[in-house]
């Protein structure tokens, strides 16, 4: 009072420290660039992935596969096999009746055929022995009697009638159909002043990870216990397969990730070759190593499905969505997999981008004897958006709109439910739209440059999340422990899949921005199922959001135990705190400090070592809605959004293009290591531009034809572009700081901003992925024929007649011109 | 049939008896615990399993043991020695050249076999010194950023 001037200079809080009292801190260890805290393990060579590891005595797995697509196994007989020396385990479907799949709907698949075989490749019997070797020509010996069924390979001839089925229970071979209309469709293209319909195919893909499936299982026979290292996204769910399945608790296994050399979707769920390996360890007393070589993980596959999609689109002159119609039908290979999930994904997710007042939607996913489809890198959700982001420039043509404009004026207004019931808060798509255009130029180019060369663009979005788990639970979807102990360290405990997109990373980060400590007073053990709390794994683009927000509130409260005791120490109250560097300090009386070390031992004074938790769920709004079966799938705690722009360079003559210059604009809420998220960005993009330009599965009778990297063609550094990535910040209020999905959003709006770009390029709308010379130069051919059909009837008729319903101001062009012509 | 093979491994002479039918790639992972090489297709397509063979990048998993008798071969785990990084590894690392990491040790190899060579290379050149070498998580620019900063870091330190 009496020295105001005095005081005040005494006082004095810097904005720092102001911003400290006021909670929002600069951020320390979150927002910026950081290399990943396993990567000298991987640059170093030291890190160890599931085939990595050794166990002297192990054991060698090797899996027999069914030569036929589709038969009845007569009889096997492994007599000679069991004879062999150094043969020490031979094993059949007769070892497991127990059928696993991740879908508690879907479960009829077992660890080795048990009376039928449905594709070429599945695991018939598998043998361990002393070495390879050995094992080879154990299975060698193994003698099936197979009779042979009708097979299909073809989703409609395997729904034909009276076509043979794979498993009872799916009549015609339909796993699932889902039919569901939102608002009425009819209206929306009653109302509508340009409706247009066409059709659309997307060939299958697969994952092509670079590291081989791999697992080694230790049977312990006086404990009866069992411990299992593999290459997996979801240690959780494979736990439970492999104790049903061994029909073992799961408190007799231990489950442990090692290093994992990607996923991309192949890792969700437990694989054949898994529960061999827990079985065949089993039945020899000892350890087995089973690692697939690289044509089986083309027969293990799980990829994208080869999709049928019909479009119908309805707008006003003004551009505006009225009604949208879809019809799919995806080739779901042998077993059910996710495909229930996928299919019911394709049609959630033609919601939540733009506003579709209304949507109808019909899909059918079909049993047939390839290899099982199952999860992969934007699940469900890419073929679909090709169709859809097609469509919507083929329908802007119409109009003589911008494709630009097209997007802008169907934007959803935000925050809101969708007619199917998702929740879409943050939306940050408006402005990946405008940078995109804006770095790109895209106005500058788009229908200026010369004949061949042409731009396209497109948007996609994404889940942060499945918000329902697989197995329906009140369980918390994301579990995070913190460990503090004498040595002053801070152990985070997460049961987070780390399969290379910097999960641990992510966890270390948000964890140290709370309690204001650094990165070096960390260490996280990550999927260890004697160590680690459960996880549902990496899959859905959960990891950030989900783990994010559930290591927030254990760093919270091991903030305030910390606090609490430097404030004992100190004798103020925590409030009147700051931590600097790794001393606290009163913020009114800086001179007043104790240092972290002095502050952990009064911590653990009569407590001993200090272990918080945090848990995360999504919240039930955000959950779907219950008055539709299916509603579970597409709801998420919120929503990726994505808009790329590509430039090609096309050949007419023998339909190549190529990818010049990509554009891609990503918002992920809040970017928590912009390194990581650009890393996750541009990987996604690129995969897009694999399965876009060349990608493509395919079998002859159910064999595949190209099971290995030099057949199954992705781009070499040679053919990839560069990339220009901006991080667009939407700030999610339900995320980790603002944070959502970085992964997976980014990989759809590829394609068909590549097949726009090739259409703005040379006048020809190309309908059938890949983008390959084969396809790209049918389309011309088939664009020429058309437009010289046209000519010739083009005498005497007006070209507004072709245009149907147009009644848009600029003229039509129902037939592709070049660009040359314009 | 085994025959007594005379090789340096990492800097490390070394006599071991191998046989005939023995790839490098097994040698070095089941015979030496050397599993920084990583095998990730059924031989001769990923690059995954480069090594350094008297400075050439060679594919450990089509190369028989006995083939490389009398000659330096140089594993990522020879890279970093005395506990120090090599450049690269250090690129890799800082530029995100390497997510999920399996083909991240072949890569290095390959980069550099290329930076030897090359010291300071185009993108071009290390897009051809490295066209061999599949990745699937990257898009590959992260990579050429990787080898760039090691090249630089190089070219500084006066290692060329």
């Amino acid at each position: 009072m009496n020295k105001p001037k005095e005081t005040r200079k005494q006082v004095k809080i810097g904005q720092e420290r102001l911003a400290a009292v006021l909670g929002h801190k600069q951020h320390q260890f979150i927002g910026k660039p950081m290399p990943l805290i396993d990567g000298l393990e991987k640059t170093t060579g030291r890190g160890q992935y599931s085939a990595d590891l050794r166990f002297p005595d192990a054991l060698v797995g090797r899996i027999l596969r069914s030569p036929h697509a589709h038969a009845r196994i007569v009889s096997i007989d492994v007599s000679a096999a069991e004879a062999m020396p150094g043969v020490r385990a031979v094993i059949t479907g007769e070892e497991s009746d127990v059928p696993f799949g991740v879908l508690p709907l879907a479960r009829y698949e077992y660890a080795l055929a048990r009376d039928k075989v449905r594709y070429k490749g599945e695991s018939v019997a598998a043998v361990a022995a002393v070495d390879a070797w050995t094992a080879e020509k154990a299975l060698d010996a193994i003698v099936v009697e197979y009779d042979p069924l009708p097979a299909y390979f073809d989703p409609f001839e395997a729904m034909a009638e009276g076509a043979e089925t794979l498993h009872e229970k799916r009549e015609r071979n339909i796993e699932r159909e889902v039919d569901t209309e939102f608002g009425d469709v009819e209206a929306g293209f009653a109302a509508s002043d340009v409706v247009l319909e066409d059709s659309f195919h997307a060939p299958e893909v697969t994952h092509a990870q670079m590291e081989p499936h791999a697992a080694v299982a230790r049977w312990d026979s006086f404990y009866e216990r069992l411990d299992i290292w593999c290459s997996t996204q979801v240690p959780y769910y494979v736990h439970m397969a492999v104790a049903s399945v061994m029909k073992l608790d799961m408190s007799q296994i231990r489950l442990v990730k090692p290093m994992v050399g990607g996923g991309f979707g192949c890792k969700t769920e437990a694989m054949s070759y898994e529960l061999v390996c827990g079985l065949l360890a089993r039945k020899a007393k000892a350890t087995v190593n089973v690692v697939l070589s690289r044509e089986e993980v083309f027969l293990a596959h799980r990829g994208r499905p080869a999709t049928w999609t019909k479009l119908k689109m309805g707008v006003t002159r003004d551009g505006r969505i009225q009604a949208v119609s879809a019809e799919v039908v995806q080739r779901g290979g042998a077993y059910g997999s996710y495909g229930i999930v996928t299919i019911l994904y394709a049609g959630a997710l033609l919601n939540a981008i733009y506003h579709i007042p209304n949507v109808r939607y019909h899909g059918l996913r079909v049993l047939t004897n390839t290899p099982a489809n199952g999860a992969m890198r934007g699940h469900g959700t890419v073929d679909m958006r090709f169709a859809f982001e097609c469509m919507m420039d083929m329908v802007a043509k119409k109009l003589g709109m911008d494709p630009v404009n097209i997007r802008r004026v169907n934007l959803l207004e935000t925050p809101s439910m969708t007619i199917n019931d998702l929740m879409v808060n943050s939306y940050g798509y408006p402005e990946c739209i405008d940078k995109v255009v804006a770095a790109s130029k895209f106005g500058e180019k788009r229908g200026k440059l010369p004949f061949g060369k042409g731009i396209g663009i497109a948007g996609s979005h994404y889940v942060s999340g499945a918000a329902k788990p697989v197995n329906r639970s009140n369980m918390p979807q994301a579990t995070v422990t913190l460990k503090l102990d004498t040595d002053a360290s801070i152990t985070v405990f997460t049961g987070a899949a780390e399969i290379g997109q910097g999960s641990s990373t992510m966890v270390m980060q948000v964890a140290a921005e709370v309690i204001g400590l650094p990165p070096s007073r960390f260490r996280v053990v990550a999927s260890d199922s004697a160590i680690t709390p459960k996880d549902n794994g990496s899959y859905s683009s959960r990891v950030t959001l989900y783990v994010g927000n559930a290591a927030i509130q254990a760093a919270q409260r091991m903030r305030d135990l910390l606090y609490q005791a430097a404030a004992r120490g100190l004798n103020v109250f925590p409030n009147d705190l700051e931590l600097v560097g790794e001393t606290f300090r009163v913020i009114a009386d800086p001179e007043k400090t104790l240092a972290f070390n002095e502050a952990v031992e009064l911590a653990l004074e009569y407590e001993g070592t200090l272990i918080t938790k945090g848990i995360y769920s999504p919240p039930k709004i955000a959950q779907g809605g219950a008055n539709y079966r299916g509603a579970g799938v597409g709801a998420s705690p919120a929503f990726s959004y994505s808009a790329q722009a590509v430039e090609v360079e096309v050949d007419v003559n023998t339909g190549h293009v190529a990818v010049k210059k990509v554009t891609v604009a990503h918002d992920c809420g809040f970017a928590l290591n912009p390194l990581a998220v650009e890393g996750q960005v541009e990987g996604s993009v690129w995969m897009g531009m694999a399965q876009g330009r060349q990608e493509e599965t395919q079998y002859e009778n159910g064999l595949p034809l190209a099971p290995n990297l030099l057949d199954y063609r992705f781009p070499t550094i040679m053919e990839s572009p560069d990339i220009e990535t901006i991080i667009v910040e939407s700030n999610e209020s339900g995320g980790p700081f603002g944070a959502k999905e970085a992964g997976e959003g980014s990989l759809s709006s590829f394609l068909p901003a590549m097949a726009n770009a090739i259409e703005d390029a040379i006048g020809v709308r190309v309908l059938d992925l890949p983008l390959s010379p084969e396809n790209v130069h049918a389309a011309i051919e088939q664009a020429r024929k058309a437009k010289a059909q046209a000519a010739a009837q083009a005498a005497g008729k007006t070209t507004a007649q072709a245009a149907g319903k147009t009644t848009a101001q600029a003229t039509p062009e129902p037939i592709p011109t070049p660009k040359a012509t314009r | 049939m085994k025959t007594l093979v005379r090789f340096s491994i990492n800097g490390i002479e070394r006599e071991e008896a191998v046989s005939g039918s023995q790839l490098l790639i097994d040698f070095l992972r089941d015979r030496l615990g050397l599993t920084g090489t990583k095998m990730g297709c059924d031989g001769g397509d990923c690059g995954a399993c480069t090594v350094l063979v008297d400075g050439r990048p060679v594919l450990s998993c089509l190369t028989p043991a006995a083939a490389v008798a009398e000659q330096e071969i140089t594993t990522i785990e020879g890279l970093s020695q005395n506990g120090g990084l090599h450049p690269l590894q250090e690129g890799f690392h800082l530029k995100l050249g390497s997510q999920c990491g399996f083909c991240t040790p072949g890569m290095v190899m390959a980069a550099k076999a290329l930076l030897d060579k090359t010291p300071d290379p185009t993108v071009e050149e290390i897009k051809s010194g490295l066209a061999n070498n599949l990745c699937r998580c990257t898009g590959y620019n992260t990579i050429v950023e990787s080898v760039q900063w090691a090249a630089a870091k190089l070219k500084e330190s006066g290692r060329v």
